[in-house]
């Protein structure tokens, strides 16, 4: 197989709160012999924040961070829902109206920069899934997490809306019933719990402003895990890690439960099973106990 | 040429919430074991279940043509339009085993039948109809260009059957929340040339009623039978607020204006500096947790942060680029 190369979006929080996720992305990297060649030059892509103030900002911004993986001719991976989302919503938009684009282009063209629509935009997730293939991933297990049962939280920004999220992977996802990161448990050797908050919301985007909404969603969503008997969560998504990780003691003040799980990147859990370091995967940066390794 | 057409069968086993609130203590599921053509609609099965297997099975219908929004119910917790959705598509999404809900569990009053009451009252508090002074003995038509009727995003085709809601996770928590629904129903009037009602967008940006409180999770885009994606609607009337000049300098407004003022600064987002800008003095409120992450490596000082490459040019677009004032 050809050494899949890929440039890579690794948005703000894997720099600040986090680094548990960037090292994790890069040791996982390298023991899947993947390349990923880091935008640097990327600005933050506004969170799903950034629109409601100013739209036009947010698009040109974002067509900015997707020119600078068109320059090295690689299809963007990004590590964190959000990012997906807020970049491929960028491209369809920019893909589907040509108006739109030459605005958007005539404000790149400042800084010496085009927006073409030439680089594909993927999460890690699908990357893996869809190019580097998990029958390898299999293969490659030194460590199978057979005795974990694990329980996977999707994050809605990589799911929903699925018709633009089916655009940027071959897996096709049910937003209702998805499968992708089930897939990828099991073929860790771990047990996947099913739930019915999986596909939910944490409540991350609200956090600020209405605190007690997401601190319920939080909730819930880790006792769904607890109740379906699961050692940890997983989650491709730093965001809703965040709410899962940090925020246990609001929600179980919000539920009237105490709840609490190791909460995994996805990228953490894979490396697990191929054989990297505890430390290597940063696990020493958690607030809720990682007790089982 | 013709195309050949056919008919296939399957045997589809439908589980089906069935509550009396007159009688029953506790919903419970009945299972109905069916076979299914590829012609038929989800609608077609609650007919033959009333029909055929129990005529006290309960449910709303009227059009059946995807117009009256009577018959929404979940299918596997997905919403659905029972006389638009496909019996071969949900097979296709969820197999041969069928989850027949109600839109809310916690709102039936029989089987597939549920008070509707909040989300009419919450439609009703959106101001959902055009304020116009209308000329009583007009000599001309009113005309709308099309331009102008291409601004309402097709936010007009609700048909208010309640599909995204009761999927909206804000709703099932917060009971001032207005909803998606209601948010399309505002951005529909708010964005119609010929109106002019003085308190519809305030009273949508009101905090715990408004769309600040939107989780932006797209449950409501994923649920709507007519592809209003009223998460786009709810967007819509955030721009609208700073464009009229009545977005409220309070913390959910500060967080959206604060991505820029990061951005401006270092490109990418000084966490802590968001926080700290959007919540003013209630930071204090934050302090344990970040304390926490503090002893965990999770926080980065403002002076540790790794700025943007390029960060010339980012400066430069956001100058250049911005279209919104607070």
């Amino acid at each position: 197989m050809k050494k899949l190369k890929y440039a890579l979006f690794t948005g703000c929080t894997a720099k600040q709160s986090t680094p548990e996720q960037m090292m994790s992305t890069m040791a996982v990297a390298d023991k899947l012999g993947i390349e990923l060649v880091e935008l640097t030059e990327a600005s933050c892509c506004g969170a799903s924040h950034l629109q409601d103030y100013d739209e036009f900002l947010s698009l040109v911004l974002n067509a900015r961070n997707i020119a600078y993986a068109e320059q090295k001719g690689l299809t963007m991976v990004t590590i964190c829902n959000t990012c997906q989302l807020n970049t491929a919503m960028t491209k369809h938009k920019l893909d589907n109206d040509e108006a739109l684009k030459a605005k958007v282009n005539e404000k790149l063209a400042e800084v010496g920069l085009e927006y073409k629509g030439t680089s594909a935009i993927t999460h890690f997730l699908y990357a893996i899934i869809d190019d580097f293939g998990l029958d390898k991933i299999k293969e490659m297990v030194v460590t199978p997490l057979s005795q974990f049962n694990i329980a996977p939280f999707y994050g809605c920004h990589n799911i929903r809306p699925s018709e633009l999220q089916n655009e940027t992977h071959n897996s096709k996802e049910n937003p209702y019933n998805p499968t992708s990161l089930d897939d990828l448990i099991i073929a860790c050797g771990g047990k996947n719990v099913d739930y019915e908050e999986k596909n939910k919301c944490c409540g991350f985007h609200v956090e600020l402003q209405a605190p007690h909404t997401a601190a319920v969603l939080t909730g819930n969503a880790i006792a769904g895990a607890m109740d379906g008997d699961a050692d940890m969560m997983v989650t491709p998504c730093p965001l809703c890690h965040l709410k899962l990780d940090t925020q246990t003691a609001h929600a179980s003040e919000a539920i009237g439960r105490d709840v609490e799980l190791p909460v995994l990147h996805m990228q953490q859990m894979v490396g697990l099973a191929l054989g990297c370091s505890p430390a290597e995967l940063g696990l020493n940066h958690h607030l809720a106990k990682v007790d089982f390794v | 040429m013709s195309t050949e057409h056919k008919i296939t069968t399957q045997q589809v086993n439908f589980k089906v919430f069935r509550f009396n609130a007159d009688e029953d203590y506790l919903p419970y599921y009945e299972d109905y074991n069916m076979e299914v053509t590829s012609e038929e609609v989800v609608l077609d099965i609650l007919n033959r279940i009333k029909w055929d297997h129990d005529g006290s099975f309960s449910y709303r219908r009227s059009c059946r043509h995807g117009i009256c929004g009577a018959c929404a119910i979940k299918v596997n917790g997905r919403s659905t339009l029972a006389c638009k959705e496909s019996m071969n598509d949900m097979v296709d999404l969820f197999g041969s085993e069928l989850v027949i809900e109600p839109l809310s569990k916690k709102r039936a009053i029989k089987d597939m039948i549920i008070d509707k009451a909040d989300f009419w009252e919450k439609h009703a508090a959106v101001t959902p109809y055009l304020v116009a002074d209308i000329d009583e003995n007009p000599e001309s038509e009113n005309l709308v260009s099309p331009e102008d009727a291409d601004k309402l995003d097709e936010a007009d085709l609700c048909i208010q059957c309640g599909a995204c809601h009761y999927a909206c996770p804000v709703v099932e928590i917060n009971e001032d929340f207005f909803g998606p629904a209601a948010f399309a129903a505002a951005y529909r009037f708010g964005a119609d040339v010929r109106d002019s009602a003085d308190s519809r967008l305030a009273d949508v940006n009101e905090e715990k009623q408004g769309v600040w409180d939107c989780v932006k999770c797209f449950e409501c885009a994923e649920a709507c039978p007519k592809d209003i994606n009223p998460i786009a609607k709810i967007t819509k009337l955030h721009q609208m607020a700073f464009q009229e000049g009545i977005a409220k300098n309070n913390v959910a407004v500060r967080h959206a204006v604060g991505f820029k003022k990061s951005i401006a600064k270092n490109g990418v987002l000084d966490e802590g500096g968001l926080v700290l800008y959007s919540e003013g003095p209630s930071i204090v409120k934050h302090i344990p947790v970040a304390l926490r992450m503090f002893s965990k490596g999770k926080i980065v000082p403002p002076w540790g942060i790794t700025k943007s490459d390029n960060l010339d040019e980012i400066k430069k677009l956001v100058k250049s680029s911005s279209t919104a004032k607070f």
